[in-house]
């Protein structure tokens, strides 16, 4: 009974009850969005580096996974020096620099060496660098910025030449020459990591214990090891940034749930008012209310994953190379119960008070 | 315990009510006994204390002194749990806005009843038939409130003041709310159920025709009982 009445309720204010699950359901939306995003941002690298080809990633010292996106500290002559170890059979180094916005970057390359490790680009228009200022887009990103073969663009302060368009999953969104980036960021002879091929994967372990016990301090990782390396606890600012997010939104959802549920208890002081003089207890009008409070909770969640597609859907056609959102479904109940438990919360109060309503004074009440 | 005397349903004496908001004394010494199976109407002016005196009697609120036994409970001495109890298990209202639940139907609005007093549903059918019959509301069951006419809703609201099958049924201005003709079918529905169920009625009201329903009728002034039968 107590079911039918709560959904008879949710039924009754139909424009208030859409409102409630609207609001809630952007709480989840934002959460399961940013999840997404930064799940969306680590999947999009993890797969652009896999698409370089190598087997290893050598680091320059101190370095983390993401400030192999800026800069350039590593000496140029490692990747000779490094091609030389035994079963390594291409090694290339690669020139990485932040553009600005999200953590858009260019890579410079030098693309004899780049294509010997990685095969070459699939050119969707146009062909490979060819002069110093040449650049090479990625599908998403062209798409993204509206830019087009032969168009001249600015990154960094300088003008380049899109010469070409290739589709996406090879290391970067953007590709120059490497002595050209070098210099506009004053790291001549320098890059920010190198890839190495080997003969056989299979040789991966040996290899990185060889390279270990002769480039002491420099991080040096297999695929396998990478892969692992991107998640969210391994990126402090990342994890920092979805905490803080996270929390926002389950204090958004609180607010919100509270605020709807005072006023449903406002609203329906007069039907309070009825049920105790039915002889209804304290517990069975919190009941009513926290039953309602799960209902618009469950209700919210459904939606908010639901819209968490039409966010995917409007990132993933906007802004592809910068904010790529995936669907991360183990978080769809991690959010529901955040959802359902900010509704039960934000709800108690609006309970209480119900439940301390006088009966005569809320039979009253117009 | 204390008890009402053994033909007492209701027993009321040196019944004070003072309300903080405004220092207004309600009921200034009441007493009254009502034997059980008994149609009692109440009738006085505004702010003469009736329906303060109905209030505490279905233990809406507590009184401030005095000793009131209904159904063998002394409702001075319960908390609020006490008088929830009350109002679930022996006292049953009917008001002259009808108070049914907005949002369900007039079956479900009985249902609600029922489940709170932890009746079971099968009780429905088993008891509530002929009082349906009786209301003549049988074949409005599935409607809500806003599609019953006044007189419905108010034959609904009987209805499930009864489901529960309670002591005692108190109505306040029960036809005050009614034309007429619906008026007098309310009372007559409400003295036969006295008549039919010897079915204890405090009722409440104005209207002194109405009042001439019941088997007694008493007059409230200035929180007293001005002439007590």
């Amino acid at each position: 009974m107590i079911l039918k009445i709560v959904w008879e309720n949710v039924r009754f204010r139909p424009a208030r009850t859409l409102l409630s699950i609207l609001l809630i359901s952007f709480s989840v939306t934002s959460i399961l969005t940013l999840v997404g995003m930064t799940r969306g941002f680590l999947d999009s690298s993890r797969q652009r580096n896999e698409g370089v080809g190598a087997d290893i990633l050598f680091r320059p010292k101190d370095s983390s996974i993401l400030s192999s996106l800026n800069g350039a500290p590593l000496s140029e002559k490692f990747v000779d020096q490094l091609a030389k170890e035994p079963h390594v059979v291409a090694a290339t180094g690669v020139t990485n620099q932040l553009i600005g916005g999200a953590f858009d970057s260019v890579a410079g390359i030098d693309q004899a060496s780049f294509t010997r490790l990685s095969g070459p680009f699939l050119f969707l228009q146009g062909h490979e660098l060819e002069k110093p200022d040449d650049i090479i887009l990625d599908q998403y990103y062209a798409n993204q910025r509206h830019i087009r073969l032969g168009d001249k663009i600015n990154v960094l302060n300088h003008q380049w030449n899109v010469v070409g368009i290739v589709e996406p999953g090879k290391l970067a969104h953007l590709f120059v020459q490497m002595p050209r980036l070098q210099e506009l960021i004053g790291s001549t002879g320098r890059v920010s990591q190198i890839w190495l091929k080997l003969d056989d994967p299979r040789n991966t372990e040996g290899v990185i214990d060889q390279l270990r016990s002769k480039y002491k301090d420099y991080p040096m990782y297999s695929m396998k090891d990478l892969e692992s390396l991107y998640s969210v606890d391994n990126v402090p600012l990342l994890k920092y940034f979805t905490d803080t997010v996270l929390v926002s939104s389950v204090l958004f959802g609180f607010i919100v749930v509270a605020l709807s549920m005072y006023m449903a208890v406002l609203q329906r002081t007069r039907e309070i008012g009825i049920l105790k003089s039915l002889g209804a207890s304290k517990g069975f009008v919190i009941g009513i209310i926290l039953a309602e409070a799960c209902l618009l909770g469950i209700g919210g969640t459904v939606a908010g994953i639901s819209l968490s597609f039409a966010t995917r859907w409007i990132l993933n056609t906007l802004t592809p190379a910068s904010f790529p959102q995936s669907i991360v479904v183990i978080w769809w109940p991690r959010a529901g119960m955040i959802a359902v438990g900010g509704a039960v919360l934000g709800s108690l109060f609006p309970g209480l008070l119900a439940a301390r309503q006088d009966p005569i004074e809320a039979l009253a009440y117009e | 315990m204390n008890e009402a005397t053994p033909k007492s349903i209701i027993r009321v004496r040196g019944l004070r009510k003072v309300y903080r908001t405004g220092n207004v004394e309600a009921l200034r010494g009441v007493d009254l006994d009502v034997p059980r199976g008994q149609f009692l109407s109440i009738v006085g002016p505004s702010g003469s204390g009736k329906s303060t005196l109905f209030h505490i009697i279905g233990g809406l609120t507590p009184p401030t002194s005095g000793e009131v036994i209904v159904a063998g409970r002394n409702v001075s001495d319960v908390g609020d749990s006490g008088r929830t109890q009350l109002r679930r298990k022996f006292v049953s209202f009917v008001f002259q806005k009808f108070n049914l639940l907005p949002n369900l139907t007039a079956r479900d609005n009985i249902r609600t009843a029922l489940f709170i007093a932890g009746l079971p549903a099968r009780h429905f059918d088993l008891y509530l038939g002929n009082i349906l019959d009786l209301l003549g509301i049988s074949t409005r069951l599935d409607h809500k409130p806003s599609e019953l006419s006044g007189g419905e809703q108010q034959r609904v609201a009987i209805a499930r003041a009864l489901a529960t099958r309670p002591t005692i049924l108190l109505a306040d201005e029960p036809t005050g709310n009614l034309d007429s003709q619906n008026s007098l079918a309310v009372l007559n529905i409400l003295r036969d159920l006295n008549d039919q169920l010897n079915q204890t009625i405090l009722m409440i009201t104005h209207n002194a025709e109405a009042a001439g329903f019941g088997h007694r009728i008493l007059h409230m002034r200035d929180g007293m009982i001005v002439d007590p039968a």
